[in-house]
């Protein structure tokens, strides 16, 4: 199977340690991974902001580079709804204004082929012991759109509570947003930040040394509120979880 | 709307205050999730509510599409039933209808039991001003009034209150308006509740006029329904001798069967009740029975504005349940009021904005006020799709494009404020459609890393005020893949 990685652009820049843990990972189970190198960006910033005319030509592009390949797997909740929940929204919206169906079909063809990571491994992969192991207490939140967009449901626990060594302890209020939001951690910074110590704290009575999430956009919230309120916890993508191995054991 | 809201700061101004007023958040905290917990046992108690769901949307989206016609139906019905039928375009029109109706019977006082139409189009004060009083009867609702306050939530406008502070205001108030608060009142609730009882009841027992609002008006017959817990809707619908209902335009439901639906899901996704301790339902006048006079007013107010937009429209579904500002974690921190309008948490940032327009500074910056996490699309019992909705009003605000304004058909400008978040947002486009040219800006990021700032300047400063930046790593993924053939040179 020809699988591509999109990285998406916040990993790229800021989180090459998750990519490089996807390919191990994925490698490992025998998936031939590829990175096709002129990927960029899915345009959800642009489109939650209401930037939908400027968000377009990323979708475009994201179809051009990614419609080839069998499966495209992505580290990240969020992008992964992009592409599944608001492309074709797009193309409905385009055709709305009578601009025809163009766009639509430009896109229809990644729409279904897209998979978030822990989706990939669960129901195409057909896998939840992915041989990992990772001696640490871990708690996991749940990110909104892996939780609601994607609807990923037990798929990360799963994965999770199948590494030898670790320790799965419940965040109280998992499912409650961290308050990233893309903009609105600048928008409405107050309500974000208080959003972000209150998942902090929860996160903090669990006793856990890390806490783990699906996506690195809600982590760098979470992670730098931690480092802000001197929490000791650390926040790791699960990527690096399910990548780290006895011999090759994650930090 | 009313009044009151005129020039209120942008929503993150507004915020501010309410995030860092621990006893505000502390009341609203407990509220709200103990409210959402037993709303969601309530919810799994009916094994369909996927379906009552799909109903109720359904009902009310064919309801909306043939308007016109079930409003001429409505008209036919409660006049043929002894009712009066006017048409409000406006809270201006809709005040001054009530205010005439009022002063036609000769009372200067009026009993109202709780109605967002009303808080709409600020008709107390529109009465205020023509020296006719008119008395909240509902216990939250009361407390407000009694507290010169403005209400922060839909089904508990006194949500941001706790029961001292209630003790308070009724031990300094209740003298003012009527029945004083019984000597050394505590803050027990059963004290609290007896209180109110017997102030209230002085001011039914009086009454000559009622205002209300309605849940539903039933086109087949003309009927409409107020459901509510605390009785005293039912004591103003039916002891005064005039009653004048002022009610949306949306909130038509065809027939009975239709009714079915949304009185198995509003109680259950609002009160966390099974049914409504009262449901009242009022068709026109009976002989020596009820009101002798009774007024409907129909408020459009916005409404058909908002009808003509695609995807807006669909907020008009809403039946003012409540549940998605319980869930909301926006709400629960900033509290009611910083949402400028009657209508708070996330069905106020898109209903206020599409009502009023986005002109306003407050307006605005309402579709901004979600981090998008879904939770109120999850629970609303008629399905509106809020986080669509804010993004499209984003889009508005941002972008500009047509929209409709008393049934014109106008271009707005994209708002002010935005030229510099235009700029980044067209900047990045440009970068993320040249893969070479994001390439070499990641790798002057890499290789600057050691001077970056730990607190960001503009817009990004709000992020380091509160959070640490993570550090930039010395190779994006793209060039270690390169470097590697990832990871099949060795280098992991
Ligand atoms: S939007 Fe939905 S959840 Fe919110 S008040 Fe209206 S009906 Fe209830």
């Amino acid at each position: 199977m020809r699988v591509a990685l999109f990285l998406t652009c916040v990993n790229d820049t800021l989180y090459p340690d998750t990519g490089r843990a996807v390919v191990k990972l994925l490698t490992r189970l025998g998936v031939d991974v590829d990175f096709p190198m002129a990927q960029t960006c899915c345009g959800q910033a642009h489109y939650n902001t209401g930037y939908r005319h400027e968000a377009e030509p990323l979708a475009r592009h994201f179809s051009d580079v990614f419609g080839e390949y069998e499966a495209i797997v992505t580290p990240s909740g969020s992008c992964g709804a992009m592409v599944r929940e608001l492309y074709p929204r797009m193309g409905e919206r385009a055709r709305a204004e009578g601009r025809g169906d163009t766009l639509a079909a430009t896109l229809a063809p990644v729409v279904p082929k897209t998979y978030e990571l822990t989706e990939f491994l669960v129901d195409v992969l057909g896998v939840t012991d992915v041989g990992a192991y990772y001696p640490h207490t871990v708690t996991y939140h749940p990110t909104c759109h892996g939780l609601r967009g994607l609807g990923l449901g037990e798929r990360p626990r799963r994965l999770l509570q199948a590494v030898r060594g670790l320790e799965l302890v419940e965040l109280p209020g998992a499912d409650e947003c961290c308050g990233f939001g893309g903009t609105f951690a600048l928008k409405n910074s107050d309500v974000s930040a208080a959003m972000g110590a209150d998942k902090v704290r929860n996160a903090e009575s669990t006793g856990a040394e890390v806490l783990c999430a699906a996506d690195n956009s809600c982590l760098m919230h979470i992670g730098g509120t931690m480092a802000r309120l001197r929490t000791g916890m650390r926040p790791v993508h699960i990527a690096e979880i399910l990548a780290s191995t006895e011999e090759e054991p994650a930090p | 709307m009313s009044g009151t809201y005129l020039g209120m700061p942008a929503f993150p101004e507004a915020a501010r205050e309410a995030v860092a007023d621990t006893t505000l958040r502390g009341n609203l905290r407990h509220a709200t999730h103990t409210i959402r917990a037993k709303r969601a046992k309530a919810v799994t108690e009916v094994s369909d509510w996927a379906e009552l769901r799909e109903a109720g949307k359904r009902i009310k989206d064919h309801t909306l599409r043939h308007l016109d016609r079930y409003l001429v139906q409505v008209e036919e019905t409660v006049t043929a039933a002894g009712g009066i039928v006017h048409w409000a375009a406006d809270a201006g029109e809709a005040n001054e209808i009530v205010t005439r109706l009022v002063k036609m019977t000769g009372e200067t006082e009026v009993v109202k039991v709780k109605s967002m139409a009303t808080q709409e189009i600020g008709l107390n004060e529109a009465l205020e001003a023509e020296g006719i009083h008119a008395y909240e009867t509902d216990l939250a609702e009361l407390i407000v009034q009694l507290g010169k306050d403005r209400p922060s939530h839909i089904l508990v406008p006194a949500i941001h209150r706790n029961r001292g502070e209630i003790r308070d205001i009724f031990a300094r108030e209740m003298s003012e308006w009527g029945r004083p608060a019984p000597e050394g009142l505590t803050d027990t609730p059963a004290e609290l509740a007896e209180a109110a009882r017997l102030h209230l009841r002085e001011k039914f027992l009086r009454a000559k006029v009622g205002i209300s609002g309605a849940n539903f008006m039933v086109a087949e017959t003309g009927t409409l329904v107020v459901v509510e817990s605390e009785g005293n809707g039912r004591m103003c619908l039916t002891l005064p001798d005039t009653l004048i209902s002022v009610v949306g335009i949306e909130k038509i439901v065809p027939t009975w069967q239709d009714l079915e639906v949304f009185l198995q899901t509003l109680p259950r996704s609002s009160t966390a009740e099974r049914m409504n301790p009262y449901t009242s339902t009022w068709t026109g006048t009976t002989d020596e029975d009820g009101p002798q006079n009774f007024h409907l007013v129909l408020l459009d107010n916005g409404r058909t504005d908002t009808l003509a937009d695609e995807v807006g429209r669909q907020a008009l579904r809403c039946i003012r349940c409540s549940a998605c500002l319980n869930v909301c974690p926006v709400y629960e921190r900033a509290g009611g009021h910083a949402y400028g309008s009657v209508y708070p948490g996330p069905i106020g940032a898109i209903l206020s904005p599409q009502l009023r327009g986005t002109g306003s500074e407050i307006d605005a910056s309402l579709p901004y006020a979600s981090s998008l996490c879904g939770a109120c699309y999850d629970v609303c019992p008629v399905a509106i799709d809020i986080p669509e909705v804010l993004v499209h009003l984003r889009e508005r605000v941002v972008q500009g494009g047509e929209v409709t304004r008393e049934g014109n058909k106008v271009v707005l400008r994209p708002a002010k404020g935005h030229a510099a978040e235009r700029a980044a947002m067209r900047a990045a486009r440009w970068a993320f459609t040249h893969p070479g040219a994001l390439r070499t800006g990641q790798r002057a990021a890499s290789r600057s890393r050691r001077f970056h700032p730990r607190t960001l300047p503009g817009p990004g400063r709000a992020w380091s005020e509160t959070r640490d930046l993570p550090p930039v790593p010395t190779e994006p993924f793209r060039d270690w893949w390169q470097r590697t053939r990832g990871g099949k040179d060795g280098d992991r």
